[in-house]
């Protein structure tokens, strides 16, 4: 029984593969994504001047353009950029993990409890709250309550996931609710199952494609609207690197010492590009075309 | 002598998939002549439709023709250019398919789906065109039995009935001269009485036009009432052949004993338990006759050797070594 | 008599919007206008018609899905015209369905583990650790291989589907099964191995089916009582072999006629040819009097204005039409 069981999955993880993979690009996206991670991780045994991360500084060696022995070059404290940018992807990756893993249980939840009462005065109140946020710019929104609070890596996650829930909400409550009226779920409630076994198990696994898909592609964004606040002084603070902040700092030496923020900024767009890529192979993953 | 209008020769075509390519048709040879109507009998999956998609070479994109020939009046479909295809599309065989609601375009009105379909037919002289467009859409819809064609025309398909909506396809499909009408299952997602209609209609306009007609369904009961000759596939090969009577009064393949056991009959005689096992995985399809795993009357050889197709009376034909002398 | 179920009269309106979005005229779609009728413990009882007949809303009313306009339902007695929320969970185990296409009845997301365990849990059949034997005992059943268990529906063909939805149904051991053109979309030699099964369950496990088909071909060899519905009504309803036998409403032998056959012996079975002329009509405007007076060729003045009430004209054999006005009265 067990093995039978093995056997099944194991097909189909290798099914899922092989969606994932038709599409070459999607596979660098993999590749690039997994960089990111490593690099995140493994940041003080990969930076080659891991202790520039924190406190330095070295005006023997300020405003180095790239070389062999600092290939993205110093900023203006003598410290090597690539070895922060390094650490710097930590804080990018808490930031897009931490927001999604927050905002996807309530939004879900939200979006799946409104789309079971659909034509009900539940749904009504719960989509008119959604609704109100929804309409609140992200960015802006984000802004003002990072503003709030006292700048940190954490009260800047809770301003970007206050403004990002509700979107989960409305792609949960759109599939939910046409879900709803399918027929195994009318077959479920022939048979009796309750309430929350039809939300939980019935409804909720035909809504998952969406939603995963959506996260995987989010990510990336996510990180940018992070760079965007820490960019503007709202985030993590010196001396902890930030992406964002690295770009803000150095803009001021521009176009001279152009190193100091075109890298940094090359590295947002490495992560937006990996999430991305990788987000359409999620897509084409999840997708219930047959092969 | 009857004119051969249609004749393919051991077509073998299939699919790409993952894991594969799924052999579906496993050498169909077939033969239409003209003014004859002839139906494909077959269940789900034995590759009726691709052996309709074929003739017309409207397969997708993953299928493969791994062998064989078509020929169409002579000429071999498969090696058409583009131009040739567009007029043997145009001008020479027709299809209607079996969901008349995916087969019309929703944004557009019946009127401007049927006049593209005869401008495109270049059937009509470059002259004059849109004139004689209309006129000839509202004879089209007239011999199709479709009341007031002239406010058909400005309606659009949601506001129609599945039967009208297949009508509306036929007179399409006939519309302009044609020598041959493929129909998939026209009938199949209609009403019976409505079936009715619309078998009579496809009947009476593929008489008067002398139109061949190649009818494709999984209902022996339709076939009996519409068609002179019947080929009966079974997973991509043809397994028998015959005059229509013939076929009901004598079947000779342990398939079609069975699918006629299996049909369930006005004299209220019982349905037959079914065929036992499932059509074969086209992915690695039997090295044999591919219905020797669920044959009754199984023989050694089966399993080793493709039963070729055999004349066992004038006019009707079986592939099966029950009735072949070794 | 062992009288399972009793349906009274039952009305199912639909309030539709037969105008524009700016000019809105709602009317009311009436799928099931009056229908009454008794299943017998044991009996197979099919429902039969086509598009706008009503037949599918009656079962839906029946098992709860719809909430009757008006009318009622009666289970072994108790009236259970309430929808399927306001059910008790005992007599959700008694009355189960089987829908028409299996590739939506079943959860894609589910195992067919998963899907028989649903019923066996919420009705607490059998003690936790032998869920799994009993749902094996239940594949077994319907002659499905054990190590289905695992598998998606996706990954098993459509009969073989259909065939875990019976097993669904008859999880609970329910009295009334009501079977919901179940092989409508299958292949015949498929629908030959299910409709053979549905018989040998019914016989082992003393079920009772409400059956609703187009196809009269089938019931000929399945129902024990068939009746013909139209326009939301019933117009004719007798022993399956006495209405095929002798078809006294128009509308049952211009059904009967349009059949496709394949036998000489079953066209020499056939009545006379009625032609069938006309479309359909919708429920939302059904034509005055008797609702199939537009296409009836005999009909006369009176089926224009007046609806007909049944009448008995043999023994078990009703119909609704006024060229049998002069006989018994009765109704069903």
């Amino acid at each position: 029984m067990k093995t039978l069981n093995l056997n099944a999955t194991w097909n189909s993880i290798k099914r899922s593969i092989y969606k994932f993979s038709r599409n070459k690009i999607s596979v660098v996206g993999f590749f690039m994504v997994l960089l990111v991670v490593i690099i995140a991780i493994f940041a003080p045994y990969l930076a080659p001047y891991p202790k520039h991360a924190g406190a330095f500084v070295d005006y023997k060696n300020a405003s180095l353009p790239p070389s062999l022995a600092h290939p993205f070059g110093t900023d203006v404290f003598g410290r090597d950029i690539l070895s922060r940018v390094m650490f710097a992807f930590r804080g990018a990756l808490i930031m897009g993990l931490g927001v999604i893993a927050m905002i996807v249980p309530v939004g879900v939840l939200v979006g799946l409890i409104a789309g079971y009462y659909r034509g009900t005065w539940i749904d009504t109140v719960i989509m008119r709250i959604t609704d109100i946020f929804i309409t609140l710019p992200a960015l802006i929104l984000a802004l003002a309550v990072a503003a709030l609070l006292r700048p940190t890596l954490f009260n800047s996650m809770m301003a970007v996931a206050f403004a990002w829930w509700p979107w989960y909400a409305r792609l949960t409550y759109g599939m939910a609710s046409s879900v709803r009226n399918e027929v195994f779920v009318q077959a479920a409630e022939t048979i009796g199952a309750s309430k929350a076994h039809i939300i939980f198990k019935e409804i909720l696994p035909n809504c998952l494609a969406p939603i995963f898909t959506k996260m995987a592609l989010e990510i990336g964004w996510v990180i940018l609207v992070g760079a965007t606040l820490s960019f503007v002084g709202l985030g993590e603070q010196p001396p902890t690197p930030a992406l964002g902040t690295m770009v803000s700092d150095g803009a001021k030496y521009l176009p001279h010492q152009w190193w100091i923020s075109v890298f940094p900024a090359l590295a947002i767009m490495f992560i937006i590009l990996a999430f991305n890529l990788f987000g359409d192979g999620v897509r084409d993953m999840l997708s219930t075309e047959e092969v | 002598m009857a004119e051969l209008l249609l004749n393919i020769k051991d077509l073998r075509a299939g699919y790409k998939v993952y894991g594969g390519l799924l052999k579906v048709l496993d050498g169909i040879n077939l033969k239409v002549n003209k003014g004859e109507r002839i139906g494909i009998v077959g269940e789900t999956g034995s590759g009726k439709t691709t052996t309709a998609k074929a003739i017309l070479r409207i397969l997708p994109r993953t299928a493969r023709i791994f062998g064989g020939e078509i020929f169409f009046q002579n000429k071999d479909v498969l090696k058409m250019s583009k131009s040739e295809l567009s007029v043997l599309r145009g001008q020479g065989i027709s299809m209607i398919f079996q969901d008349p609601t995916a087969s019309l375009n929703p944004v557009f009105t019946v009127g401007s789906i049927i006049s593209d379909v005869i401008r495109y037919s270049r059937t009509l002289s470059s002259s004059n065109k849109s004139s004689q467009i209309k006129e000839t859409a509202i004879d089209a819809f007239k011999s199709a039995s479709l009341p007031d064609a002239n406010r058909l025309l400005t309606n659009y398909p949601f506001q129609l009935s599945g039967g009208m909506r297949q009508r509306v396809c036929i007179a399409m499909a006939l519309a302009t001269a044609r020598d041959l009408l493929i129909a998939d299952e026209p009938t199949t997602n209609l009403d019976v009485t409505i079936q009715d209609q619309v078998l009579r209609l496809i009947k009476e306009l593929v008489d008067k036009k002398n139109t061949s007609l190649i009818l494709i369904t999984h209902s022996l009961g339709v076939a009996s009432e519409m068609t002179d000759r019947i080929y009966v596939m079974y997973a991509g090969t043809i397994v028998e052949q015959a005059k229509t009577q013939d076929l009901f009064e004598n079947p000779y393949h342990p398939y079609t004993h069975a699918l006629l056991s299996c049909i369930p009959k006005l004299t209220g005689e019982g349905i037959a338990p079914g065929i036992p096992g499932r059509m074969p995985n086209y992915l690695n399809p039997p090295q044999g006759c591919r219905f020797a795993p669920r044959c009754p009357r199984v023989l050694p050889i089966c399993e080793k050797e493709k039963p070729p197709l055999i004349e066992v009376e004038p006019g009707h034909e079986v592939a099966c070594f029950l009735f072949t002398r070794k | 008599m062992n009288e399972l179920l009793k349906v009274d009269n039952l009305k199912k309106y639909f309030p539709v919007n037969v105008g524009s979005i700016s000019q809105k005229k709602i009317v009311d779609l009436k799928a099931v206008d009056g229908v009454s009728f008794e299943l017998e413990q044991g009996e197979i009882l099919a429902l039969v018609g086509e598009s706008g007949s009503g037949k599918s809303t009656t079962a839906y009313t029946i098992i709860g899905l719809y909430k009757a306009t008006e009318g009622k339902i009666y289970f072994k007695g108790m009236d259970i015209s309430m929808e399927v929320n306001q059910r008790p969970l005992s007599l959700k185990k008694e009355i189960q369905i089987v829908f028409q296409d299996p590739g939506t009845s079943l959860n894609p997301q589910r195992t067919v583990r998963q899907i028989l365990e649903l019923p066996l849990r919420v009705h607490k059949i059998g003690p936790k650790r032998n869920i799994n034997e009993k749902i094996e005992e239940l594949l077994k059943t319907v002659e499905l291989p054990v190590d289905y268990m695992f598998k998606y529906p996706r990954m098993i063909g459509g009969g073989e589907r259909q065939m875990v939805a019976i097993a669904r149904a008859l999880a609970t051991n329910p009295s009334l099964v009501i079977l919901d053109e179940p092989t409508s979309a299958l292949d015949v030699s498929i629908q030959a191995k299910i409709i053979n099964m549905l018989l040998k369950l019914q016989k082992d496990y003393k079920l009772s089916y409400l059956f609703i088909t187009h196809d009269l071909s089938l019931m000929r060899n399945v129902a024990t009582r068939t009746a013909i519905m139209y326009l939301g009504k019933i117009n004719e309803i007798a022993p399956t072999q006495e209405l095929f036998a002798n078809p006294l409403h128009p509308y049952t032998q211009m059904l009967l006629s349009s059949i496709p056959v394949v036998t000489e012996k079953e066209r020499s079975l056939k009545p006379k040819k009625i032609t069938s002329i006309g479309e359909i009509p919708s429920p939302v405007n059904p034509p005055p009097g008797c609702g199939f007076h537009p296409r009836c060729p005999f009909k006369f003045e009176l089926c224009l204005e007046n609806d007909p009430q049944p009448v008995e004209v043999a023994p078990g054999h009703f119909v609704r039409c006024f060229l049998y006005k002069n006989q018994t009265k009765g109704g069903f």
